[in-house]
């Protein structure tokens, strides 16, 4: 597992309490992770507070899976 | 007339992270006081509080047995200790697998009086240092005060009524008592009753102390702070947790065979129309909910057989008691009085609750809890049996509990044993 894969399940364990091997790169945190549209919102800070990066809204609102996410990060990350 | 009985009970306190525990420490004559250990208290007026034990304590509170890792993260700790003790109750009175007809008869009153100060402390302070931008998403639901009522329906599915007294230090009493009416008039058939508090945290031991509420003399004798009736008295200590009952209507709870605790008999109201924070001098105010909650009990003085007063370890100790004195005599018709504030610390929206869980138990256990720190009884406290010191075994067939809040609401309730 890549660096950032790494870290972005670490948050998402700690933020949804959910089992570190349930969060797989296809996970979808809506319909694998039990978390709800405002626990997105809440990630989304954790993201860009942990690697720096600026996750606009639009760009939010298409990041579904834990793949989504780490993808977008390696690609916006300094 | 629908009945209203007390089927379920839930304690999170400075004492104990369930009923049993928070009971059996506080007949023992323990104390709930310490230093604060949330916060560096440097600068601090009072730095002494009530607070609810970590889970590795003796008789600490273990938030992960009923409140989903998610939710903790979410709200705050007033809301924690609320979802908490309404499962304990539910699960005391056998009431955790109910079909969906009984979920739609099935409510919930669980107020607070402040609500979650924590969190709009530190999302206050993240605003100004870090822009809009960085505040939680679920900063809004996480400190509401009827989020407790909010998150415990979505636990378990219930539909009746949802309600959230906010009636500052009355809260617990006024949840109560606001429940027991909805069953009466036939709005559900159970109901999931109380208060909580949690803001022992700078902002609202800094508001308390500069509202000259808190004891402020005693930070290096916590235990001995919280005084009630005592002639060194001194304001109040902050204490923390929730009390939560599940009340049920008399001919459901006798049909399913639940154990039957107590009967709502008494529950009455007022305003003291006097000042902010202030009692009325006279204790006016609290003498109407005290008549009207035994007129509502159909009841006389003589009874009563315990009270557990609002005594809060402040001037207004010997208001109360005046006030007491003239609905029950001037040796309360033999009725005990004690102040279980001396042990806990004052739960604010959550006291009047917890008060009436212990209540509950004196009936149960023909005990009454002690009112600790009475070392020199002031004025005005002679020929009353304030029980001070240890638990007194005695007759405890009824019961008043009595709660009084900032803005001068009040309100009474009267218990007793079902036979």
């Amino acid at each position: 597992m890549s660096d950032t894969a790494d870290r972005v399940q670490k948050i998402v364990v700690e933020h949804l309490g959910v089992e570190a091997d349930k969060v797989t790169q296809d996970a979808s945190f809506i319909d694998d992770l039990g978390a709800d549209s405002l626990d997105i919102v809440e990630l989304v800070m954790a993201f860009e507070e942990e690697f720096g990066v600026e996750i606009p809204d639009d760009a939010a609102e298409k990041i579904t899976t834990v793949g989504d996410a780490t993808k977008y990060i390696e690609e916006h990350k300094g | 007339m629908r009945r209203v009985v007390v089927t379920g009970l839930g304690l999170v306190t400075p004492l104990g992270g369930d009923v049993e525990t928070s009971w059996k420490n506080l007949i023992a004559g323990k104390s709930g006081a310490g230093p604060i250990t949330r916060f560096d208290t440097e600068g601090q007026k009072c730095t002494i509080a009530c607070e609810v034990k970590p889970k590795d304590h003796e008789y600490g509170f273990d938030p992960d047995k009923r409140v989903d890792h998610k939710i903790q993260r979410q709200v705050d700790p007033f809301i924690v200790y609320g979802i908490d003790a309404a499962g304990q109750a539910l699960e005391d009175a056998g009431l955790t697998d109910m079909d969906d007809d009984l979920k739609t008869r099935t409510g919930c009153s669980i107020g607070s009086g402040i609500g979650g100060l924590p969190g709009i402390e530190i999302e206050s302070v993240n605003l100004h240092e870090r822009g809009p931008g960085r505040v939680s998403p679920h900063f809004v639901h996480g400190r509401l005060i009827n989020l407790i009522s909010g998150q415990v329906s979505i636990k378990y599915g219930l539909m009746g009524p949802n309600h959230a007294v906010v009636t500052a230090c009355s809260t617990g009493a006024h949840s109560i008592g606001d429940a027991a009416r909805m069953i009466k008039d036939g709005d559900a058939d159970v109901m999931l009753a109380g208060g909580s508090e949690g803001t022992i945290n700078p902002l609202g031991v800094a508001g308390f102390a500069q509202a000259r509420a808190l004891n402020m003399s005693m930070n290096d004798r916590p235990t001995e702070a919280s005084r009630p009736y005592d002639k060194g008295r001194d304001g109040f200590v902050m204490g923390e947790g929730a009390g939560v009952v599940v009340l049920e209507e008399y001919e459901h709870a006798k049909a399913r065979g639940a154990k039957i605790y107590a009967e709502v008999v008494g529950y009455g109201l007022s305003g003291d129309a006097y000042h902010v924070t202030a009692p009325h001098p006279e204790g006016k105010g609290a003498e109407l909910a005290m008549r009207m909650a035994l007129r509502k009990a159909g009841m006389e003085a003589g009874d009563i057989d315990y009270v557990n007063a609002h005594g809060t370890s402040t001037m207004a100790d010997t208001i109360e008691l005046a006030a007491v004195k003239r609905v029950l005599g001037d040796d309360l018709s033999g009725a005990s009085m004690s102040s279980t504030k001396s042990a806990i610390g004052h739960l604010l929206g959550g006291a009047g609750a917890v008060e009436a869980v212990f209540c509950i138990l004196a009936m149960r256990d023909q005990i009454v809890p002690p009112t600790l720190n009475l070392d020199d009884p002031d004025e005005g406290t002679e020929g009353v049996d304030l029980v001070p010191h240890v638990a007194k075994k005695r007759e405890v067939n009824a019961v008043l509990n009595n709660s009084f809040g900032f803005g001068g609401t009040n309100a009474s309730l009267i218990m007793k044993k079902v036979d």
